[in-house]
């Protein structure tokens, strides 16, 4: 059996290798000349917490997100699973009860713990949430693995697949009753009508003093903020959402929230290089919950927003089913708003 | 019936459409709430070139009146340029004019607000000033053009009720005429009720309802609360007292003893 999956970002590669993995032949067509290129997943947090994302998230999102703390382990040697870390300042602590009552699976920490988990935090906070059984990644090398891998299995990746290509390919991929993933994240809305962009921007910093080893959120009533450790001494600082699916560059506002965060969460910041600046607009639906639809016989994985790590181990599992074996999963592919968010 | 500039709403409700989980969730909490009315926070980067669109038009799809906010503007200018772009956007004359003063508390530059209130009224903007209950602030945006006013109940995003009771009041006696939308700091549905039993016209209320755990559930207890108020308000409330009185006579009771 032969598919063609459109799309490398992390939805399109973790369908790619599922399919590869259950002996399907996989070319998957990207748009960028390289990987990375133009995706929203080169500019994730990378972090795997089902736990957390409750906060603010559907039932759904923590459900789904479970599977990824076994699926990359398992693909990916540089995923660390040493839980998570949720700090506030001494007058946002009534956000830390709200986080609280929000989750679960997570351990209160006092001043003692935390340095004892964190010692260049110690000193600075008096609570703690820990979430001990959430992950992190670093997406680029995850992306990079998750290519080698379908190498490995036989699978190909054609870059600068222009629109052209992608339309000559699937047709004749249809024509021949071979299957077609779409992942193309917010391009697919010239079918995916509902599909919207949510702005994000990030940054990397390289600050060598402060060792940290797992993420760590800071919480805000505006300006939420997390830092992820990406060995060498490299963070990433994210995120914000803007409703605007223009990925232009960050705005002074925005570079100075990030950094204002990271400086109160430990002053070395002030001293970190920074590296990059990135800027990407994850796609989303309206209900903020991803989608695997069916539309004209073409598969469609896509709506992961901010979850895109998280959710696409579970989504690529379900795409690969419905690949080979046609069936239906109320849970993603009811297009009823309602029914999905109880399934 | 709510009269705000041209408008006549039967719900005293407005609600404000920030930091919902989801736009799904937030369209749901609309409905649920009755509001007819809704704010609509805009950053100068989703406006400039259409870049907000998908959101813009599920603000649209809601079918109530929007009220383009000038949330986060420091300045006259800023604040201004704002309402020209809400006034694109939505192609409404309406605006939610906020000239912050103070990042810590978000307390209005009321001396920037009424000079924004007038500059856009002279544009032909029907203005919603953010306010604190100040008489005097309140009668230089009267002066200005504004014809509703919307007294803080307390900061932004500070749950905390209404902070002044008889700042309130006395804004409230001052000018009964005035339309007044009681706007900040409103954190659970019970204080809603106060502010409408006590006279206001309507509250607005958004980070009590978006960031509960259930908004939806949340939209329609403040829905209830702000009708109640307002049926209270209607009947007269009593006049509270120092001493118990009995609301059985005593009189014809038979001596025991």
């Amino acid at each position: 059996m032969r598919a063609i999956v459109l799309g490398a970002g992390v939805a399109g590669l973790t369908c790619a290798v599922e399919l590869a993995e259950r002996g399907v032949a996989v070319e998957v067509l990207e748009r960028g000349e390289r990987l990375g290129a133009g995706c929203c997943s080169w500019y994730a947090g990378g972090m795997l917490a089902p736990w957390c994302e409750r906060e603010s998230a559907e039932p759904l999102v923590a459900t789904l997100g479970l599977e990824s703390l076994a699926w990359w382990p398992a693909r990916f040697p540089g995923t660390r699973l040493r839980g998570s870390l949720v700090v506030a300042h001494g007058r946002d602590t009534g956000e830390l009860r709200q986080f609280a009552r929000r989750t679960e699976r997570y351990e209160w920490l006092d001043a003692g713990r935390i340095a004892a988990l964190e010692p260049d935090l110690a000193g600075r906070f008096s609570q703690a949430l820990y979430f001990p059984e959430e992950g992190h990644l670093d997406p680029r090398a995850a992306l990079d693995a998750l290519a080698g891998r379908l190498t490995a299995l036989g699978g190909t990746i054609r870059f600068a697949a222009g629109a052209n290509d992608c339309r000559e390919v699937t047709l004749s991929a249809e024509t021949a009753g071979n299957a077609v993933i779409d992942c193309r994240g917010l391009e697919a809305r010239d079918v995916l009508h509902d599909l919207r962009g949510v702005k994000g921007e990030m940054l990397v910093v390289e600050l060598p003093d402060v060792s940290l080893s797992r993420p760590v959120r800071v919480l805000h009533p505006r300006v939420p903020v997390y830092i992820v450790p990406r060995g060498d001494g490299h963070y990433m600082i994210g995120a914000t959402m803007i409703e605007s699916d223009q990925p232009t560059r960050i705005t002074a506002r925005s570079l100075l929230e990030l950094l204002g965060a990271a400086y109160a969460l430990h002053p070395a910041f002030g001293e970190a290089q920074i590296l990059e600046i990135g800027t990407g607009v994850r796609p989303a639906f309206p209900d903020n919950l991803p989608r695997v639809s069916r539309i004209g016989g073409r598969l469609y994985v896509n709506g992961l927003y901010r979850h895109g790590f998280l959710l696409a181990p579970a989504l690529a599992r379900q795409a690969a089913g419905q690949v080979l074996a046609a069936g239906h999963c109320l849970e993603v592919m009811n297009a009823d708003s309602r029914q999905r968010r109880l399934a | 019936m709510l009269r705000l500039y041209d408008a006549e709403l039967r719900s005293r409700l407005l609600l404000g459409t920030a930091r919902y989980p989801s736009p799904s969730i937030l369209t749901e909490a609309v409905k649920a709430s009755g509001a007819q009315a809704v704010t609509v926070s805009l950053r100068r980067e989703s406006g400039g070139e259409r870049a907000g669109q998908g959101f813009w038009s599920i603000i649209r799809d809601l079918g109530v009146r929007v009220l383009p906010n000038t949330a986060g503007c420091h300045s006259v200018k800023e604040a201004v340029t704002t309402a020209h772009m809400g006034r694109e956007v939505f192609g409404t004359s309406w605006v939610k004019l906020e000239v912050i003063g103070e990042d810590e508390t978000l307390q209005p530059d009321v001396f920037g607000l009424v000079e924004a209130a007038r500059v856009l009224c002279q544009e032909g903007f029907e203005v919603f000033p953010y306010t604190t209950e100040d008489l005097i602030v309140a009668e230089r945006l009267l002066e200005a053009g504004c014809r509703v006013l919307m007294p803080w109940g307390s900061p932004i995003g500070s749950g905390r009720g209404l902070n002044n009771l008889f700042g309130l009041k006395a804004l409230r006696a001052r000018f009964p005429d005035v339309p007044m939308v009681v706007d900040a700091g409103i954190g659970v549905p019970s204080h809603a009720a106060q502010a409408v039993e006590l006279g206001f016209d309507a509250v607005l209320i958004n980070t009590a309802v978006s960031q509960a755990r259930d908004p939806v559930g949340m939209a329609g207890a403040f829905a209830q609360a702000v009708a109640a108020g307002r049926a209270a308000y209607e009947a007269g409330p009593m006049e509270p007292r120092d001493l118990a009185v009995p609301s059985t006579p005593v009189i014809g009771k038979a001596f025991l003893g």
